[in-house]
């Protein structure tokens, strides 16, 4: 069955989906994350669509899930280079990626991806006083 | 009057037809020199309904057409299946409405993402949706 892969880079996930997504692939990717991030404690994903020309109801319910199922896990995600003409399309489609963080490119992603981790460290570490 | 100008069917019975489907569907649309936005769109609207045709209507064909408005060019796609039909065809038109626990924003969805939709459905009798988008539509 075909994967696509996933980079393990520090405490980072990193994904770039360079072929056209479909239903089985996109699912296997959720699963793939979700394992991933289990297994190596991983605090943030990050993956880059730039290469996707076309998202449906389907596979763009899959990266909402993406990013529900990391924050469960304790690990943030960004989704990078959405192509003009997808963010377009989804629009009207009627799907709002509520949730999901999105940036221009890998570079800003990375930079998203730590203020958001450190942002929530900052929110967890109350939550620990506060229980202790 | 649409006048047809070219003409291709394509089977669709399994999930691994849908790549080589929606590439056919892309073709066309370059073939006919349609932007990368209403190519985008198409090739979504495409995606929604052959996942439609293969998860309610149990697989059927499509059929995909070049077609001339007298004005412009257009891609036509016919999606005909014969599986149980839907009952209530402007329910299954509401957003959010879904049989199959996902988003429902298949058909209404599609739509908006094309100028022209058709949808004929009797129940024990199949599904057909008809789309087109026009090159600048
Ligand atoms: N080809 C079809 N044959 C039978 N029922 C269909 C077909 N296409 C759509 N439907 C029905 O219409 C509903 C809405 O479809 P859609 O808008 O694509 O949303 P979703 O696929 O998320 O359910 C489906 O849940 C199903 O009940
Ligand atoms: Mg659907």
């Amino acid at each position: 069955m075909e994967r696509i892969p996933i980079l393990k880079m520090g405490d980072f996930l990193l994904v770039t989906i360079q072929v056209d997504l479909y239903d089985q692939l996109a699912e296997n990717l959720e699963t793939d994350l979700v394992n991933s991030v289990k297994k190596h404690n991983s605090k943030g994903v990050l993956i880059d669509i730039s290469s996707v020309s076309i998202i449906d109801s389907f596979m763009g319910r899959i990266l909402g899930n993406i990013g529900i199922m990391s924050r469960i896990m304790g690990a943030q995600s960004v989704i990078v280079g959405m192509q003009p003409a997808v963010a377009m399309t989804l629009v009207e489609l009627g799907l709002t990626l509520t949730g999901v963080s999105t940036a221009l490119n890998v570079e800003k992603g990375m930079e998203l991806l730590r203020s958001k981790i450190l942002l929530s460290e900052g929110q967890s570490d109350d939550y620990d006083n506060d229980t202790e | 009057m649409t006048t047809i100008l070219s003409k291709e069917d394509f089977i669709i019975v399994k999930e691994q037809d849908v790549v080589p489907f929606r590439n056919k569907v892309k073709e066309a649309a370059v073939k006919i020199g349609m932007g990368i936005l209403n190519q985008t769109k198409l090739i979504t609207a495409a995606s929604e309904l052959v996942r439609n045709l293969l998860k309610y209507g149990g697989g059927g064909m499509v059929i995909i057409e070049s077609v001339n408005n007298g004005r412009e060019n257009g891609i036509r796609l016919i999606f005909a299946d014969k599986g149980p039909g839907i009952a209530d065809v402007s329910l299954a038109m509401k957003d959010g409405y879904s049989t199959g626990k996902s988003l429902g924003l298949g058909l209404p969805g599609t739509k908006r993402l094309v100028n022209e939709f058709d949808i004929q459905s009797t129940v024990g009798m199949g599904t057909t949706v008809t789309i087109i988008k026009w090159k600048n539509g």
